[in-house]
């Protein structure tokens, strides 16, 4: 179980970093999604079920689509 | 140099975070007051998802204002996307095959689900939050599912301000019957049945019928103004 976590959190910690360096807000959007996923798998797993399906449902949900609406309005590519 | 500043600055935040944070003995029982809601929640309650107990009857008034924050933020994202006369509409694509026909499978199910989640918060994990964003996820994929669709404002509107309405009335029903505001008046009756916790479950009602319509209506709104 502590290895099946220690891999999530290589990839939760690798999904952030990508977040900030994308330059296609698009795809950063999609790697921040990840980071949400992610954390609430880790927060099931430390028995905390009632915040991940918070994070599932807002995080990586609601939140993804929100960001996806906000860049159609206005830009894809940063500068 | 204004990454290495960057960079330093976030080393000498990090390295205090550290410093503070190795003091604090980490899953040690320490707090009485997490013990107390542990032993005795369930008794003082009646609601056997501890973390209801704490959310909605313990910490029911710091509820009230996170549901008057997410009300506001609505508010905020309507006004900015407020115009008086919608402008003629783009010509949107329609939704493949596959997507519009699991839309009208999914729906019913999930919006099944989300009242589920919030209807049962005093028994199982979850409650009005996270129903209502299942219901708000809902939405979502049918306006994935049916571009162009608009949505009756009115109705939606209607929801939320009902859903805030029964909440405080609630709350002052409890200073009515017993004195002060969101105290539970109502029977608590056997744990682990449906009807019992007292006003939990119609508070958690309350806030899940008000975050489902809120963010439905955030989606509606970024959604249908572009």
């Amino acid at each position: 179980m502590i290895v099946l976590q220690a891999i999530l959190i290589v990839i939760m910690i690798a999904a952030a970093v990508a977040t900030s360096i994308f330059k296609d807000l698009m795809n950063a959007v999609i790697a921040c999604a990840a980071v949400s996923l992610i954390a609430s798998l880790l927060f099931y797993m430390l028995d905390a079920p009632d915040v991940a399906m918070a994070e599932a449902a807002i995080g990586a949900g609601l939140t993804t689509a929100i960001f996806v609406l906000a860049i159609r309005k206005t830009q894809r590519y940063e500068p | 140099m204004r990454r290495a500043s960057a960079l330093v600055l976030l080393l000498v935040l990090a390295a205090g975070l550290a410093v503070v944070l190795a003091k604090i003995p980490f899953g040690q029982d320490k707090i009485g007051v997490g013990n107390h809601y542990i032993e005795k929640g369930v008794t003082e309650t009646g609601a056997t998802n501890i973390v209801t107990s704490v959310v909605v009857s313990y910490r029911g008034f710091d509820t009230l204002g996170e549901v008057t924050v997410l009300f506001a933020a609505a508010l905020g994202v309507t006004t900015l996307l407020f115009v008086e006369r919608p402008q003629e509409r783009k010509k949107r694509e329609p939704a493949s095959l596959i997507v519009a026909t699991g839309s009208r499978l999914l729906f019913p199910l999930i919006i099944l689900f989300g009242i589920y989640i919030f209807l049962h918060g005093h028994l199982t994990p979850g409650g009005g939050f996270q129903g209502g964003a299942v219901i708000a996820s809902g939405f979502l994929l049918l306006y994935l599912a049916r571009p162009g669709q608009t949505m009756r404002r009115k109705n939606l509107s209607a929801a939320e301000s009902l859903g805030g309405l029964v909440f405080v009335v609630v709350g002052l029903l409890g200073i009515v019957f017993s004195g002060y505001f969101l105290q539970n008046f109502l029977p608590k009756g056997h744990p682990n049945l449906l009807l019992s916790a007292g006003i939990i479950p119609l508070v958690y009602i309350a806030i899940g019928v008000k975050v489902g319509s809120e963010l439905g209506r955030i989606i509606g709104d970024l959604v249908e103004r572009d």
